[in-house]
């Protein structure tokens, strides 16, 4: 049942490829300039940065069709970005300001648009597990075909929330793709000293849930193994499990002494595994795009990231009234 | 252009730190990723990267240096070919944030006007009535809201083919089948979440726990994702869902199953809490729940679960959240109460009565929001208050009202309010010990008779 080998790379064209390296960049320049911003007291509190982990989410949005839902944790702002959120409105969330996507109520950790069918943004590791189940359930309560992408970390594969989702999930044929991101570490422990079964994916087969491990430094990998789950979920299959090896380069937040690993092992990683320079040199060695074709998309990623830095600064505070609204909803449903 | 490297904040309360080494000299060059410092916080020591390509320029700040305030520049960094002297003028650090301006304190006024209060009746005089345990009212109540919503549903353990652990969803699953009324397995933090998501994906879930002394298991869900999410996303999106369930004390089921759970649910903004007494109102406050937009803890109890009232026979009657229910006028005492505690607040101005003593019971119904203005309006009259509940005193809910009564009509009371409340100690499981742990009917009297002075 469970399908241990990763599907082949899939066919993309080189518009498609160029997408891919455009979008992981955003992410990448956005999360720098978003540590810059915090190093400037910009912004506060916790700020999870995604550097390094790029390719799982654009691989997955890849293979998301419109109206599919995601939900995540707190290391949120790629998620947000590759599912088309408005990198102005992330950034003024980030600092707190009128023009975030929560008006500045809810920070980092916290982020939400119905728009885009971005779910959050949630601060208690796996809380995101369940719900994600459940808005898998009202879709197949509504009979919508809509798949949603629950996304949790290695950390969090081993809270007992988790399992109960799957045994739910698969007992009612949730159309639910539950994404473990394998960074290797939760904060600062790694996996290796938090389960001696470090294989998250093979778990759902107690379940009988299928799932595969994939490559989560290559974003065509990511691609086909995210295609793969999605058919599954929409043929009225049920779950499935995707454990996607990555990385993250910067320390789990911004306060973060980075002592349970070397310097040595993250440089190893950047220098021969990082998945946008894989991109870029498959994009040249192929001649699918120039040197100057490159530079184009740098240039206009920095002025997007850019702009988005000016916007986070110059919005205003939120109005003092704020702190009294959305604590209840008025009689209107809000999800009808 | 050259661009200034400024001390960074590396952590959420870093003010100032010591830059305790610097591996990088005048002339390197430097790009994005390289460790260009040791920086100490009142953290730990921390490694800064640059995040810029460029060379050192100038070092601003000798390595040793104490104290150093965040975003002071610590060095320049310029370009190929380039001189220190390019810097382009910076712009001065961000400016300190504006103090945000505490909502004052709401003036209390010395005697303040008697609150509105809304006198309407629950229901049209001349209402034919008809009698019906909570059990039933409270299944009718969701089953009616189930005829009229295709979202709403009912999820919790053994509430389908079992019919319900206490026999509250008695025959939903035969009326509406089994994609709505659902067994799960025990996994309340699970599906408490699932139930969430649900309502966050646009259904109407109601999640039943078996008793609420098992929703600790899922308090996590029900706090920081059902109440707290429309004021995280900025009113994009919420949980409209109804968590119900028996609570509180049954008959000799120990500490782990007896707990009142007001208090706890009450504290919480986000969230709407409602503990009926009758069954008039558990109906008609149910439908009012699956309706409201918002989360909603609607607090059963088993012992109640088969006292029979009078319910007003109509086709869709609902009970409004925040509106008390006077169940007796009186003149001498208030007596506060809500769920079973009213048990006890009727019983004793019963035998008040018989004293020569007018006591008004008001019956919550809502914990939140809550009726305060009842309450001020009947303290106004009788000028004592006397608050019956059976959870716990620390913090409890009459514990709350008190603070309200001194705040907004305290030149109107003759004597301290008094709150009766269970006993401070975990729920025993022999009969006698049992009994004491309670309130009691006699413990309200006797707190009656100290307010009034008799
Ligand atoms: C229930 C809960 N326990 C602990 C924390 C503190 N905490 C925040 S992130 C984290 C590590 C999670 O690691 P992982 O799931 O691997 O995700 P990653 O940060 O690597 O993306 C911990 C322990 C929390 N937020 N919630
Ligand atoms: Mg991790």
């Amino acid at each position: 049942m469970a399908a241990r080998k990763a599907a082949s790379k899939p066919n993309v064209s080189a518009e498609e490829l160029k997408g891919y390296y455009r979008d992981m960049l955003l992410i990448r320049r956005f999360e720098e300039k978003a540590g810059q911003l915090y190093g400037m007291g910009l912004i506060g509190g916790f700020c999870h940065l995604y550097i390094g982990q790029e390719a799982v989410v654009v691989g997955l949005e890849a293979a998301a069709e419109e109206g599919d839902k995601r939900i995540t944790s707190y290391r949120d702002h790629g998620h947000m970005l590759a599912c088309g959120m408005d990198p102005n409105g992330v950034m003024a969330e980030l600092t707190g300001r009128e023009g975030g996507y929560s008006k500045g109520k809810g920070g980092s950790m916290h982020m939400f648009s119905k728009e885009k069918h971005f779910y959050g943004g949630h601060g208690i590791v796996a809380a995101q597990v369940p719900l994600g189940a459940g808005l898998a359930f009202a879709d197949k309560y509504l009979e919508n075909g809509r798949v949603t992408f629950t996304y949790f970390g290695d950390g969090a594969a081993n809270q007992g929330q988790v399992y109960e989702s799957y045994n739910m999930a698969e007992l009612w044929d949730l159309p639910v793709v539950f994404v473990i991101e394998n960074n290797q570490y939760a904060m600062g422990t790694s996996t290796k000293r938090s389960t001696k079964s470090p294989s998250y994916w093979e778990r759902g087969a107690a379940y009988g849930i299928p799932g595969e491990e994939v490559d989560g430094m290559d974003v065509l990998a990511v691609k086909a193994a995210g295609e793969k789950a999605v058919a599954h979920c929409r043929a009225g299959k049920g779950p499935y499990i995707l454990e996607i090896k990555t990385y993250r380069y910067r320390g789990h937040s911004m306060s973060d002494p980075a002592k349970y690993r070397t310097r040595e092992e993250v440089q190893k990683m950047r220098d021969e595994r990082d998945p946008i320079e894989a991109v870029r040199s498959m994009l040249l060695t192929g001649k699918h795009a120039s040197e100057d074709d490159l530079k184009a998309i740098d240039k206009e990623i920095k002025e997007i990231v850019n702009a988005s830095a000016e916007f986070a600064k110059e919005s205003p505070e939120p109005h003092l009234d704020e702190l009294w609204t959305d604590i209840y909803a008025d009689a209107a449903p809000q999800n009808a | 252009m050259a661009t200034e490297i400024l001390m960074p904040a590396l952590s959420p309360t870093m003010e100032e730190g010591t830059l305790a080494k610097w591996l990088v000299k005048e002339g390197d060059t430097v790009s994005s990723g390289d460790i260009m410092a040791e920086i100490e916080t009142d953290k730990a020591t921390m490694e800064f990267e640059a995040v810029d390509e460029g060379i050192v320029g100038k070092i601003l700040i000798a390595e040793g240096t104490e104290g150093v305030k965040v975003n002071t520049p610590i060095a320049i960094l310029v370009e190929e070919g380039e001189e220190v002297g390019d810097v382009s003028a910076t712009p001065a650090p961000a400016a300190e944030a504006p103090a945000a301006e505490a909502p004052a304190p709401t003036a209390v006024a010395a005697a303040p006007a008697a609150p509105q209060v809304d006198l309407t009746p629950d229901w049209p005089e001349g209402t034919a009535m008809k009698e019906q345990t909570v059990r039933e009212a409270l299944r009718d109540a969701m089953a009616e809201e189930m005829r009229a919503d295709d979202t709403v549903f009912l999820m919790g353990e053994e509430v389908a083919e079992y019919q319900g652990a206490y026999k509250v969803s008695q025959g939903l699953l035969d009326e509406f089948g089994a994609k709505r009324v659902i067994d799960t397995p025990i996994t309340e933090h699970g599906f408490a979440g699932i139930g969430v998501g649900a309502a966050f994906g646009g259904l109407r879930p109601i999640v039943e726990f078996m008793t609420f002394n098992f929703a600790m298991q899922a308090i996590d869900q029900i706090i920081n994702s059902a109440a707290k999410t429309l004021y995280m996303s900025g009113g994009q999106m919420g949980a409209p869902m109804v968590f119900r369930g028996p609570n509180g004390a049954a008959a000799r089921v120990g500490a782990q199953h007896s707990q009142d759970y007001a208090a706890w649910y009450m504290q919480v903004p986000g969230l709407k809490v409602v503990m009926p007494y009758s069954a008039s109102d558990a109906k008609g406050l149910m439908k009012t729940a699956i309706r409201d937009p918002n989360p909603v803890i609607f607090l059963e109890n088993e012992i109640l679960y088969g006292r029979t009232f009078d319910v007003p026979d109509m086709d869709d009657f609902t009970v409004p959240f925040g509106k008390a229910r006077i169940w007796r006028e009186g003149d001498d005492v208030t007596i506060v109460s809500f769920g079973i505690g009213m048990q006890y607040a009727l019983e004793a101005a019963d035998k008040l009565a018989e004293d020569g003593i007018s006591a008004e019971v008001i019956d919550l119904r809502t914990l939140r929001p809550m009726d305060t203005s009842t309450i001020l309006n009947s303290v106004m009259k009788t000028n004592r208050c006397v608050t019956v509940e059976e959870g716990w005193p620390q913090g409890s809910v009459g514990n709350y009202i008190s603070s309200v009564i001194m705040q907004q009509a305290f030149d109107y009371l003759d004597a301290p309010v008094i709150n009766c409340t269970g006993k401070d100690v975990p729920m025993p499981y022999a009969a006698n010990l049992e009994k004491h742990a309670l309130i009691t009917t006699a413990e309200v009297i006797e707190a009656v008779k100290q307010v009034t002075y008799r």
